[in-house]
């Protein structure tokens, strides 16, 4: 007799979670983030990778540790990734090393040629031959730079990954901007749900601070700009809040339908139990004034995972230290969870590491399953000025030993990304 | 065969150097064969571009400050998913239009190209290099033009315009992104994974930004504009880029049947795969494709929409498979679409499965656009393969036929 087949309350396979990994400012893989995170350190510095002159932030949670000197953002953004998934695919212990049995779903910061190849292109070009992309375009034509070329395409990263680790099909490549994270582990979850694949390696990974990266987000006025004193610039929820910081690293978690992860033996981390998108509609950068959408992702997340509010015992916050973002996803937590809302620790791991932008999803989950598995609550740092706008219980400062078996990971991003994530244990 | 969760293609938004719209492009490709306007030869010397017709944006962006706020890719992409929506009858349908889903397809990075140029001619010259690039950085580009840049702020401008509000996804990597945006939604359609999706793309090739990225590669024909197969066949041969939007409302037959809505087609399935191209690998994915797909195959040959973009490698090589298969009857007809619309990147797929419902729409077929032996008159075909082979990985292909 066929064993009988595991569904969730929609009757859908479950989702389990068998591996994960991880690379940040804080180090490379879960042992030594962890044990930062949960003793509130700090891994935002002064960026050394290129001059900040003229710049009005000149902190980062840049990745250091990796290259000794600056990187095409491509090359950086692989390698955390490769990172990241080569801890997670090992702890689950599935497929063989290039061989993994399932599809890839990466989130990827976008691409393009950076002003170091730019200068090198333009350099030495013949005046005459029209403006500055006609010398440029002369130049690479009788330069055989395939190298170069192939770290410009915006396939490439999931590209040299699904080759390295041995994925099926074609990669799936995506940004949701500051959503890309969940959104990849989504489109896992719903391809294991469909039957399509029995298992999934979903990776968010960012590598990309540079000097025009940083621009551009200084000119939406989006960053903090607390540079005396790095370690505490990054502040969710406090009232003195400035803004978020720019970081890096890569998350990576293996995604297997339950019943074929147990039937391999393998160690269950816990379940993928809800997900859920809602598009905002009201501005580029901003959100909807009743925050109808975030409150709606929220909701959905709640349903789609068939538990009630009281089922959550953990938010992890998007929480990324801008003034509008934590005063709105207070807000809109509020709206669903009502008074019960200040009874739930909520955290956010951006305190520590900085926002890691489109990996910053993936990692955020990774941390959000430490935390079941661990019992321990990493903390908000830098909270000694709180927001009497937002009274929530942010685990100020320390970590709190305290089981949690639910979590909500919020994802929200420009372009009007909202995404959430339902992250429980096992038992499905 | 008809089952209520069939994706059914029931709006198609089209523009590009052939036109505006369906009748437009059916004209070019099905009536003359020929292009309408004359590809741009000058302007992006040494290479051709087909560059797209003038559009009024504001009939679909109708709010000015939308329209400033976007680069050129994303106003075709936000126009031509307001023409689908409008096609599809959805336009100003509040309730469906808050829970469509959308995917998709974009590359993005559009840069502004003067500041670019002025910043290289300062460095050139500048005492300390370091510190004028990150002044003039600072002080020279706008603040707006970041949203203008990023990939999945063409989704984030089609919710503001037209209120597609249910989940938003973009997906990247040239040809394959387009490829997966169509796969994933037809098969969340067939698993009821949701029920109405706008899925597409638009590509500006009108761009020396991105010209210089795929001449890094030596991907680009150069002079006088050649046939597919033409250039296929010379020497490196090269792909001519097109400038294009395309986007397709898919929808459950369940969803349309339930608001009364007509379909182009069914779009019966999408395959999507990737090699990493040495010689033959491309040819046996689409092979073994085509071999999954033949199942479903009906009493006569399907015809066969290629997206081969003229690169000599996998041109001769998907040009090998089709005359083989040809030869064995097993398919009818081959047309080459890019011949006449250009490689349209993110966009390339989507356009592809839009002219093979328009086909099988309109019971008829495209008109040879080559002579060297390859594109034979044929019969009208009962179900259409829509291929696409990225210019530097990807391989997809989908199989189109009459909705009911």
């Amino acid at each position: 007799m066929a064993m009988a087949k595991t569904r969730d309350h929609l009757g859908r396979p479950v989702v389990a979670v068998t591996g994960m990994g991880v690379v940040s400012s804080l180090g490379q893989g879960i042992d030594d983030n962890w044990a930062a995170l949960t003793a509130g350190k700090s891994g935002i510095h002064r960026i050394t990778r290129f001059p900040t002159l003229h710049m009005r932030t000149t902190i980062a949670g840049t990745v250091d540790f990796l290259y000794p000197d600056e990187v095409r953002s491509p090359v950086l953004s692989e390698r955390l990734a490769h990172l990241a998934a080569a801890e997670a695919v090992e702890q689950s212990g599935i497929g063989a090393p290039g061989d993994f049995p399932g599809m890839l779903f990466m989130a990827v910061p976008p691409v393009e040629i950076e002003w170091p190849a730019r200068r090198d292109f333009f350099a030495g070009t013949d005046p005459e031959a029209g403006d500055a992309y006609d010398r440029m375009i002369q130049r690479v034509l009788s330069l055989n730079d395939p190298d170069t070329y192939e770290f410009a395409l915006y396939g490439c990263v999931a590209d040299r990954t699904a080759d390295h680790f041995g994925t099926r099909g074609a990669p799936i490549s995506l940004s949701t901007a500051c959503a890309s994270g969940a959104s990849a582990i989504q489109l896992g979850v719903e391809a294991i749900r469909r039957g399509d694949t029995e298992a999934a390696l979903v990776v968010g990974t960012d590598g990309s601070v540079r000097i025009e990266g940083l621009v551009r987000f200084s000119l939406l006025s989006a960053l903090s700009t607390s540079n005396d004193d790095p370690e505490k610039a990054s502040r969710p929820f406090s009232r003195d809040r400035d803004g978020f910081v720019m970081a890096e690293g890569a998350g990576a978690l293996v995604l297997e339908d339950y019943d074929a992860a147990r039937a391999r033996g393998a160690n269950i981390l816990g379940v993928i139990r809800g997900i859920a998108e809602k598009a905002d509609d009201f501005h580029r950068t901003r959100s909807k004034p009743d925050g109808s959408p975030v409150i709606a992702a929220i909701q959905q997340a709640l349903d789609d995972g068939g538990v009630s509010t009281a089922d959550v015992d953990y938010i992890n916050a998007h929480g990324t230290g801008t003034p509008e973002n934590d005063k709105m996803e207070a807000m809109s937590l509020e709206a669903v969870f009502g008074e019960a809302l200040k009874g739930i620790p909520i955290s956010s791991n951006k305190s520590m590491i900085g926002h890691t932008l489109t990996a910053a999803g993936a990692i955020e989950a990774v941390f959000s399953l430490k935390t079941i598995a661990e019992g321990l609550i990493p903390p908000t740092i830098n909270y000694h000025n709180p927001d009497p706008a937002i009274p929530l219980d942010v685990v100020p400062n320390v970590a709190r030993a305290q089981p949690v078996s639910m979590v909500l990971s919020n994802s929200f991003g420009f372009g009007g990304q909202n995404a959430c994530l339902l992250i429980a244990a096992e038992p499905a | 065969m008809s089952a209520p969760n069939d994706v059914l293609v029931t709006g198609i938004g089209l523009v590009s150097s052939l036109g505006e719209g369906l009748d437009a492009h059916w004209h070019a490709m099905a009536e003359t064969g020929a292009r309408p306007h004359p590809a741009e030869t000058g302007k992006f010397k040494p290479f051709p571009v087909f560059p797209m017709v003038p559009l009024e944006l504001d009939k679909q962006i109708p709010r000015r400050a939308d329209i400033r706020q976007m680069e050129t890719w994303q106003r075709l992409g936000t126009y031509t998913a307001g023409l689908a929506l409008d096609d599809a009858g959805l336009t100003g349908d509040a309730e469906r239009l808050a829970r469509m889903d959308m995917v998709v397809a974009a590359g993005g990075g559009e840069r502004d190209l003067d500041v670019d140029g002025q910043i290289l001619a300062g460095l050139e010259t500048a005492a300390e290099p370091a510190s004028f690039l990150n002044e003039h950085l600072a002080n020279d580009l706008r603040p707006t033009l970041f949203l203008a840049q990023l990939s999945n702020l063409l989704a984030g401008n089609i919710s503001i315009v037209h209120k597609v509000t249910g989940s938003s996804r973009t997906f990247m990597g040239e040809e394959i992104a387009g490829i997966s945006a169509v796969e994933v939604a037809a098969r969340r359609i067939s698993a009821g994974q949701g029920e109405l999706f706008l899925v597409g793309a638009a590509y500006n090739a009108e761009r020396k930004d991105m010209l210089l990225s795929l001449a890094m590669g030596r991907t680009l024909w150069q002079g006088e504009p050649a046939t597919v197969w033409e250039r296929g066949a010379a020497a490196e041969g090269g792909m001519i880029t097109g400038s294009a939007g395309a986007f397709l409302v898919l929808e459950s037959r369940a969803h349309a049947e339930a608001r009364g809505k007509s379909a182009y087609a069914k779009l019966s399935s999408v395959l999507s795969g990737r090699s990493r191209r040495g010689p033959g690998d491309a040819a046996k994915v689409a092979r073994k494709q085509f071999d999954e797909l033949s199942a479903q195959f009906g009493p006569t040959p399907p015809g066969v929409l290629s997206g081969a973009n003229g690169i000599a490698a996998a041109t001769a090589e998907e040009r090998a498979l089709w005359d083989a298969l040809v030869a064995e009857g097993k398919v009818g007809g081959v047309r080459a679409t890019q011949t006449l619309i250009g490689n349209a990147i993110e966009a390339a797929f989507p356009v592809q499965v839009a002219l093979a419902a328009l086909a099988i729409a309109r019971h008829g077929f495209y008109l040879p656009t080559d002579g060297s032996g390859i594109e034979l008159p044929a019969a009208t075909p009962a179900q259409i393969l829509a291929t696409s082979w990225g210019f530097w990985r990807g391989e997809g292909m989908a199989l189109v036929e009459a909705a009911d």
